[in-house]
């Protein structure tokens, strides 16, 4: 656990937090009588820890965008609450924990950003954090995320295919694949400063695409998510979302977009090959090595007795991008 | 001459309150608010890892009784090893059954082909058989019956030790500092204990010799 000493500038976590959890807080103090519990037992979750401890942070200031409902894209799955979208993540630039990235990066700075797009283009782009939202024109997905550890949200996206990004800078024919870079800011992202509480990784996470599946139709840049603009912990200002691919492949907080020649190593793929493939398309019926990928929990509203098990499908239910994969042996290319 | 100072019955009988409260409310709580929704978004994990967590926490609490009570000489401490081994056990059915029960939601066949084929699951299940033996042969009255079976018997905690430590190494995707900061613990728990690894090896080695001596004496 990260330890870190609150600039007294701060907002002070009674002020932001939920009325309701914050007079259950006291009511669940004084049931219990006592304090040093959690001297005794460490508890892993963060919500006891900040009850117990005071990690005093302020919110991220998210904006609301200007947007049109997209016609194709929409769904018939109840939407993952905005709490859980926002508070549930693996961003290991903020630590490895899922309640880490919420809790380590609401003073990540968005503005000014550099997104570059170059390589094998005509044209090379740079965009700033205002052309983020301007340079093509914002729309809502409602699109199915499912995690490689089997966890599933369905989430309201807002942004604009990476087709259209990419025209912008006019590829060239000799590109074949799409290389993302995170941001390498190690300041910021305390994840990045040392091996271990970055789980391990090189930074900067590193990701890539198959140029047809980066011009495909569903491949989104999202900007925002429930109408307003992204938070630091879903990958702010512009990430990247495939929803037939585990999320992994879904890079955040995006500062170049590299076309070129040669399949990229990617991050996940460079940590465990045997694991992570460079596809990684959601397939129940190619298991990780360690768990089953045929079934997966959908996170939606309710505690425990949420019956929320269902089955994973083939390409996480998008099936017009199978003709992509055509004659590929997708369990040795998983 | 000051009087050392003793730990008594009163003193262990406070522990084992502060210990009984500490552990039921922390699972009560816990599970009031995975029931109610408020233990983040994914309340299933956060469930699955407090009580894993918990369970190993509570194994190492009673494995560093019998070693600190020698230390010190407070033979009165080693009566809070069996609740604290119970707790563990409590602990440690209440993950396996958040996993049977709302990890899996009761999938049955899900439930044991994953049990077969997912080594780390296997070596968890392997801990918990361990666990339940050691609880079901925890009364006084059973230990007494068992003679010195029960010692060797209660011997296994150290194979569920390592069994334990396996699983969490396995469990998880690539943060593997905190897994490995438990295992070097487990480790130093066994290395305290040395010398009742070797000394099963010598006594039977000194029985061999022996028993040759009084053969070629016979001769």
């Amino acid at each position: 656990m990260l330890i870190r000493t609150p600039k007294s500038s701060e907002i002070k976590e009674s002020q932001i937090t939920d009325e309701h959890i914050y007079q259950n807080r006291r009511k669940l103090l004084k049931s219990m009588g006592f304090l040093g519990a959690s001297a005794l037992l460490a508890s892993p979750h963060a919500q006891a820890i900040d009850w117990f401890g005071n990690s005093d942070t302020k919110t991220f200031k998210t904006t609301p965008l200007t947007f049109s409902q997209s016609k194709h894209f929409q769904s018939d799955d109840e939407l993952t609450p905005e709490q859980k979208i926002i508070s549930h993540n693996n961003f290991y630039e903020f630590g490895t924990g899922k309640s880490d990235p919420v809790a380590m990066s609401q003073s990540f700075k968005v503005d000014p950003w550099s997104l570059t797009i170059d390589g094998l283009v005509e044209k090379p782009v740079t965009l700033g954090y205002d052309d983020l939202y301007k340079t093509v024109d914002l729309e809502e997905r409602i699109y199915r995320l499912r995690c490689v550890e089997a966890w599933s949200m369905v989430v309201p996206w807002i942004g604009y295919s990476l087709a259209s990004l990419l025209k912008k800078a006019k590829p060239l024919s000799s590109a074949k694949y799409v290389v993302f870079d995170t941001l390498y800011d190690p300041d910021q992202m305390p994840g990045q400063r040392n091996r271990f509480s970055g789980g391990g990784i090189q930074y900067p996470y590193v990701e890539g695409l198959r140029i047809d599946e980066a011009m495909h139709p569903l491949t989104l840049m999202s900007v925002g998510l429930y109408g307003k603009t992204l938070p630091p912990q879903n990958g702010a200002p512009i990430r990247l979302v495939v929803p037939w691919k585990y999320g992994f492949k879904s890079i955040k907080s995006v500062v170049r977009i590299r076309l070129t020649d040669k399949m990229p190593s990617t991050t996940w793929n460079q940590l465990a090959a045997s694991e992570y493939g460079f596809y990684a398309n959601v397939n129940p019926k190619v298991d990780h090595p360690r768990w089953t990928q045929a079934s997966e929990r959908r996170i939606t509203s309710g505690g425990l007795f949420t019956r929320n098990r269902i089955d994973t499908q083939m390409f996480n239910g998008y099936p017009e991008v199978a003709s992509m994969y055509e004659g590929m042996d997708l369990k040795k290319y998983f | 001459m000051k009087k050392p100072f003793r730990i008594t019955a009163t003193h262990t009988f406070w522990l084992k309150i502060v210990l009984h409260i500490a552990a039921l409310s922390l699972l009560i709580v816990t599970f009031y608010q995975a029931f109610t929704d408020q233990l983040g978004a994914d309340p299933v994990k956060e469930l699955l890892h407090f009580t894993g967590i918990g369970a190993f926490n509570l194994l190492l609490m009673s494995l560093c009784i019998s070693p600190l009570a020698k230390y010190f000489r407070q033979g009165q401490l080693v009566t809070l090893r069996r609740p604290i081994g119970l707790y563990a056990f409590v602990y440690a059915i209440c993950h396996f059954s958040s996993y049977l029960l709302f990890e899996l939601q009761f999938e049955w066949s899900l439930l044991f082909s994953e049990l077969v084929k997912r080594p780390y699951i296997s070596v968890g299940f392997g801990a918990l058989l361990i666990l339940s033996v050691l609880t079901a042969t925890s009364t006084k009255s059973i230990q007494r019956r068992m003679g010195r079976t029960w010692q060797k018997t209660h011997n296994w905690v150290y194979v569920a030790s390592l069994l334990v430590t396996l699983h969490y190494i396995w469990s998880v995707k690539s943060e593997l500092i905190q897994p490995l900061i438990y295992a070097l613990v487990v480790l130093a728990l066994l290395i305290i204990r040395k010398t009742k690894f070797i000394k099963p090896f010598k006594t039977a080695f000194k029985k061999r010799t022996k028993t040759e001596q009084s053969k070629k004496k016979l001769a």
